[in-house]
């Protein structure tokens, strides 16, 4: 029996448009009070590919990423999630979306008043209906995934920065969600914790395919994310040969004044003469 | 820079933005109550938090209350040579008025400062925002069981005030002003009709409902750090005391409309 021919949409139909990506962002703008912190965003993130954003302080890189989750509304332009339009979604029609999206928030956001285990395994509890054998397997799988399977009992007041961010992690890889939103995943954290995390999403992105946005403010992370890949043999992220560099799903974003100033690979942004943007990587 | 200036339109606008935000908010939390999930568990642990936490105090205010009501009216009382109607006195006092308001405040203080406070933390620790999108509904998750747990607490807290009370005025005219104990507690049971105990028990039911949704409303629209949250529990004690004495004048006014005159 001959395997049935599937209908391959052509590149060009709008399906294959709006399936074909996991973040679409179109002429976003945002402004607290006086304050315009987006003037017309546009970019769009592929399935499959991670994107490091950058930008000083205030840039409203956080905002981005509340924008895409529908924490926050834009005040004008259009944003679609995994091929949806969520743009004047209600809070309802958005839980939905959101089952298929991870956060990592910049100050963790840990539930203080839940232990580890509670805080991973809360979207597995809130969904009613999975077995308790398999969440205590599920959250020990993901708290191995960030090597803390001994602080299960802990509480939150109890662990580290970089602890708890590694466990702000786990809790948003348990469900495997399709799209993954880093809010500055190793913002003040020591140079070895910051290089794990760093393996971690490398790992998330290779291993399991997922989509992500990073927020960063650390350059050389993206980089090392750009010039490595996740090796399953040794458990551990290897350098690319020279010659493969930029064969991995990694692109670049600079936020300037409420506007994209670049989005690209990292040759392009090595390349780049804008004289803000030499500043900003050297 | 302009110099910013009070204008009382921009203020009247806040103010009804606010009351507006507020009524949906106890609208959503009230609508959730027929919703799956319940929330069981949360409800559980809040109803143990504000029952039995507040229990030590609830007795103590109530049998001073009541106490401290025979004192006074044995002065009165006493110049009439009507001491035996005590029991009366403290009896209709503490069901209709004293029971359900002393407990209402007492209540505030302890658990609507500490809603304030907790959801407060919440939202600016970004805990609120990460249930989300962890997709929880924050209102169904931690206002809803709230609002149900004071309300049914706040119920049996007041009964049990109530009931401390009465022992609170038998003590005091037994041992203090040598009456029979007997006669007191049939007088005090003898006098209260119909309207006094629906009047003493709808009164809760309100109350509880104000403690808990300003108490949430304040936490979830805290602003502004550490600072904002200390604001947030501040004004909700405040904000449901007000209420509380406010709403009972005209719960009361009305019942009497409504009931009649015993
Ligand atoms: N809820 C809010 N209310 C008022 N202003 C806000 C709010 N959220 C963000 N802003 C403002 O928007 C701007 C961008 O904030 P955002 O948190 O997105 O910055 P960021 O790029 O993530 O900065 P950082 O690198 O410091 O994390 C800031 O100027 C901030 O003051
Ligand atoms: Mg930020």
């Amino acid at each position: 029996m001959s395997a049935p021919t599937l209908p391959i949409p052509s590149a060009d139909s709008a399906v294959a448009e709006s399936r074909g990506d996991a973040i679409v962002f179109e002429d976003v703008a945002i402004a607290f009070d006086e304050n315009r912190v987006l003037d017309g965003i546009s970019f769009r993130l592929a399935r499959g590919e991670c994107k490091a954003l950058f930008g000083v302080a205030g840039s409203g890189k956080s905002t981005i990423l509340k924008l895409a989750l529908g924490l926050m509304k834009p005040d004008s332009g259009r944003i679609s999630v995994l091929g949806q339009d969520i743009t004047d979604m209600t809070e309802a029609q958005l839980f939905e979306v959101r089952r298929h999206v991870g956060m990592v928030f910049q100050e963790s956001a840990l539930f203080d008043s839940l232990n580890v285990k509670e805080n991973v395994a809360f979207r597995l509890m809130e969904e009613h209906d999975v077995a308790p054998e398999e969440i205590d397997g599920r959250v020990k799988e993901a708290l191995q995934f960030v090597e803390l399977e001994h602080t299960l009992n802990m509480f939150p007041s109890e662990l580290s920065g970089g602890m708890r961010r590694r466990v702000a992690i786990a809790r948003g890889i348990i469900t495997q969600p399709d799209v993954l939103l880093y809010d500055s995943p190793t913002g003040g954290l020591d140079p070895v914790t910051s290089t794990r995390i760093i393996e971690l999403i490398i790992k998330q992105r290779d291993e399991y395919k997922t989509s992500s946005l990073m927020v960063t403010h650390r350059l050389q992370d993206a980089f090392i994310m750009a010039t490595h890949h996740f090796d399953k043999q040794t458990n551990q992220m290897q350098s690319l040969p020279r010659g493969q560099q930029g064969e991995v799903p990694m692109s670049f974003l600079l936020l300037h004044d409420g506007k994209v100033l670049f989005d690209g690979d990292a040759v392009e942004l090595k390349k780049s003469q804008d004289p803000y943007i030499r500043e900003y990587i050297s | 820079m302009e110099l910013e200036l009070f204008s009382p339109a921009e203020f009247a606008k806040d103010k009804i933005l606010a009351i507006q935000d507020y009524a949906m908010l106890a609208g959503r939390a009230m609508g959730n109550l027929f919703q799956r999930p319940l929330y069981l568990g949360d409800m559980m642990q809040q109803a143990d938090l504000i029952g039995f936490g507040s229990l030590p105090i609830v007795v103590l205010t109530g049998f001073f209350t009541g106490a401290v009501l025979a004192v006074n009216s044995a002065a009165t009382l006493g110049r009439f040579g009507s001491l035996s109607l005590i029991g009366q006195l403290v009896s209709i006092s503490m069901v209709r008025e004293l029971g359900p308001v002393l407990t209402g405040l007492m209540v505030t203080g302890r658990n609507a400062s500490g809603m304030a406070s907790e959801l407060g933390s919440m939202v600016v620790t970004e805990q609120i925002d990460a249930m989300r999108a962890l997709g929880t509904d924050p209102i169904k998750k931690l206002v809803t069981p709230r609002l149900f747990a004071t309300v049914i607490m706040l119920f049996f807290l007041t009964i049990i005030s109530d009931l401390m009370g009465l022992i609170g005025g038998n003590f005091v005219s037994t041992l203090m002003l040598g009456l029979n104990s007997r006669e007191y507690w049939t007088s005090a049971w003898q006098t209260l009709v119909f309207s006094d105990v629906f009047t003493g028990l709808i009164k809760p039911v309100i109350f509880g409902f104000i403690i808990a949704s300003i108490g949430c409303y304040y936490g979830i629209s805290a602003k502004g750090g550490t600072q904002g949250v200390g604001r947030a529990t501040t004004q909700a004690v405040v904000a449901a005391s007000v209420l509380i004495l406010v709403v009972d004048f005209f719960v009361t006014r009305l019942l009497y409309v409504l009931l009649g005159f015993h």
